[in-house]
């Protein structure tokens, strides 16, 4: 096991790699520069090419390469163009954000949609499995942004915003740092509700789909019969004997869902103002901040690697046929 | 009815007597063909414009009017010799491996899907005539702006008081083109990709389907922000990104369906008749791997839709003034809270859009794969 994790975090080094390089090569093929991104343009020629040396980038291509992989490899990244500090410090400021929305995202995704997807199969053909099936097709093509907008809408106006005084933004309110510890927990979740529905919804449609599809083929099989017969209740049958075998299609989805999950991200934390990697990296593009977009995408790349990596390891832990010592 | 009574029937009102008989596809072009005469009958004053020398988008659509009313009677025509032919016996079974359109029309989600579609490809080409209104028409602005659904404008207007329906419809021409080019040139690289490394194996393959994984593991959305966002954005540059970001899944699945159909007999007699490298790809065992090749295909369209509309809501893909169903939803945000019907109908448009891809993908993989017909 140890050493298939080491074997796959090693291979891929060169895809880490690579997506640097080439976002890299992008940024300084791409028209403009971060002086002409953010400065005032009226600042005489002799200041901005003051700027460009200040910032390094007067230096050829292959030497700030260089540079920055030094820079990367001693876990400091370079500093921020446009936040004047150093980028590990900008990045720890909004990746453990995303990392909270994503993972709360994730689980809930996986946790509604499996339990979704076995309500259906228990009843199929019944009036609420094909409402479920009508409803998940439609979700299925919600756009994310959309959705999130259209959600705000709903609990901003009369009949919900009296109730639920749902946060529309943000990721935690104003009074926070004058709130008991329990409150504090409270106002987090109150902000996570929004997002998290927006970014998950469609994907648990996506994953009941399936689910459903796995559980009716476990289902029909011989030893679900054979444990029906031997009297067990049906929610120890479909529990105990059939989930198991159900969940193994579903959980191999995971590494397909992360990309999609952290893609999301960057459009969800656009709506809701939510201070994470993909309004960081969104902001850093549009004003040229090549230090902070180029150590956004790798970290992208990594999460994707390494969810990927857990997907592979929680596979073998649910399936005991898949052994990964040997190879 | 038969004979010259059914020839005319099939003329006036074809598709009736199909849908008599209880095909499903007969109430389609039946509707198709109303849906069309009242098009020519109430923008007659804008065809005969056209005539008179109109801009070329007005052509594509009355091409498609002209070519509509010609396809209906004669596809009522086919299905009617189908169905002597069919009563005579000579029902010929169709070909292995290729789709089953019986099992697709009588698929329910996909006929929706597809009746879906039409109506939607459709809809985007005789824009010019359906639209009541142009859509970056600002009238009286100030009194305009920020109208409420009304008869006059069924969707309400926008900030610059410009027709909301208008704009929706004109964004699924932008939506649907960009959807359909990217799409084109996905496969086209996928299919290049995928069946090089099939054919040629040991080390290109194994590298290039690596490389495949590779991409796929990285998140789309993040790829193309980081490749639009750089660049001046433009239509060009955003369904071209579109197309080289979404291939891999593609090359996936032609290599895997060149490397089991190159083993197969007619492959092999090929290969035995000293048919070129080339010939062999192109003309033997491309065709056989296209099928799951076309679902791909109708699932990317509706993906890179969604693709696009996040994109232009981040304001990287489609440009103001030009209407996206994408950056009409950005535009509505900011007045969301009194004028809700900016940012909700081009979403609705898109929901609508997008499921009708995915259902008719889903028929197509079912009218595929009668195994997985049965799972779902």
């Amino acid at each position: 096991m140890l050493r298939y994790t080491g074997r796959r975090l090693l291979e891929a080094v060169p895809l880490l790699l690579g997506i640097v390089t080439l976002t890299f090569l992008l940024l300084h093929l791409a028209p403009g520069d971060p002086t002409t991104a953010y400065f005032n343009p009226n600042i005489p020629p002799d200041v901005i090419e003051q700027m460009r040396r200040n910032l390094g980038l007067d230096q050829p291509l292959p030497v700030q390469y260089l540079d920055w992989l030094r820079s990367f490899f001693t876990g400091h990244f370079g500093y921020s163009f446009s936040q004047h500090r150093a980028v590990s410090a900008v990045i720890g400021d909004a990746l453990p954000n995303t990392l909270f929305l994503s993972g709360v995202s994730l689980v809930l995704i996986f946790v509604v949609g499996c339990a979704v997807g076995i309500v259906q199969a228990v009843r199929q053909y019944s009036a609420t499995d094909q409402l479920l099936t009508v409803s998940a097709l439609a979700i299925y093509s919600v756009p994310g942004f959309w959705l999130g907008l259209m959600l705000i809408l709903v609990v901003s106006a009369p009949p919900l915003s009296s109730w639920l005084h749902l946060p529309i933004s943000g990721m935690v309110s104003i009074n926070h740092d004058y709130l008991g510890p329990w409150a504090r927990v409270v106002d987090r979740l109150r902000h996570l509700v929004l997002p998290v529905i927006a970014l998950g919804l469609a994907s648990a449609a996506g994953i009941a789909r399936y689910m459903r599809g796995a559980m009716l083929e476990v289902i029909g099989q011989d030893y679900i019969r054979t444990a029906r017969a031997k009297g067990l209740s049906e929610r120890r049958v479909i529990l105990g004997h059939a989930l198991r075998n159900a969940l193994l299609p579903v959980v191999s989805l995971l590494g397909l869902y992360l990309p999609l999950l952290f893609g999301g991200t960057v459009v969800i934390e656009w709506v809701f103002s939510w201070p994470g990697m993909g309004r960081l990296l969104y902001n850093a593009i549009l004003a040229r901040d090549y230090p902070v977009v180029m150590a956004a995408t790798f970290l992208f790349g990594a999460l994707v690697v390494l969810g990927n990596l857990v997907a592979d390891l929680l596979y073998a832990a649910v399936d005991p046929r898949v052994r990964y010592e040997g190879r | 009815m038969s004979g010259r009574g059914g020839a005319l029937l099939d003329l006036v009102l074809p598709g009736a007597r199909a849908a008599a008989a209880g095909r499903g596809g007969g109430a389609t072009v039946l509707g198709a063909w109303a849906f069309l005469w009242a098009v020519t009958l109430l923008r007659w004053d804008r065809i005969s414009s056209t005539l008179r020398g109109g801009p070329a988008d007005h052509w594509l659509a009355l091409a498609t009017l002209a070519g509509g009313l010609v396809a209906c009677p004669a596809l009522a025509r086919r299905w009617s010799a189908g169905a002597w032919r069919e009563a005579a016996g000579g029902e010929t079974a169709g070909a292995s491996g290729a789709v089953d359109w019986t099992a697709f029309a009588r698929h329910r989600q996909a006929s929706v899907g597809m009746v879906l579609l039409v109506t939607l490809v459709l809809v985007a080409l005789l824009t010019p005539y359906l639209a009541p209104f142009d859509p970056n028409a600002q009238h009286a602005v100030v009194a305009t702006r920020f109208l409420p659904p009304s008869a006059l404008h069924p969707l309400g207007t926008d900030r610059f008081g410009r027709d909301v329906l208008s704009r929706v419809l004109y964004g699924a021409r932008i939506s649907l083109t960009i959807g359909f080019v990217a799409v084109a040139i996905a496969i086209t690289v996928g299919t290049l990709v995928g069946s090089g490394a099939g054919l040629v194996g040991g080390a290109v393959d194994s590298a290039s389907m690596r490389g495949v994984d590779l991409l796929l593991s990285f998140p789309r959305l993040v790829l193309l922000i980081t490749l639009v966002a750089l660049f001046e954005p433009s239509l060009g540059l955003v369904t071209l990104v579109l197309g080289l970001t979404g291939w891999m899944g593609t090359a996936r699945i032609v290599r895997g369906q060149v490397l089991s159909i190159r083993e197969e007999d007619y492959v092999q007699a090929a290969r035995a008749l000293g048919l070129n490298r080339w010939r062999i790809l192109t003309r033997h065992v491309l065709p056989n791997a296209l099928t799951p090749v076309i679902v791909a295909a109708t699932l990317g369209v509706g993906n890179t839709i969604l693709a696009e509309a996040a994109l232009s809501f981040l304001g990287l893909g489609v440009q103001p003034p030009t209407a996206s169903w994408g950056n009409m939803v950005a535009s509505g945000r900011d007045v969301m809270l009194h004028a809700w019907w900016i940012a909700a109908f081009p979403g609705l448009a898109i929901v609508l859009t997008v499921m009708s891809f995915n259902l008719v993908g889903d028929g197509l993989r079912d009218a595929l794969d009668p195994r997985h017909a049965r799972a779902l």
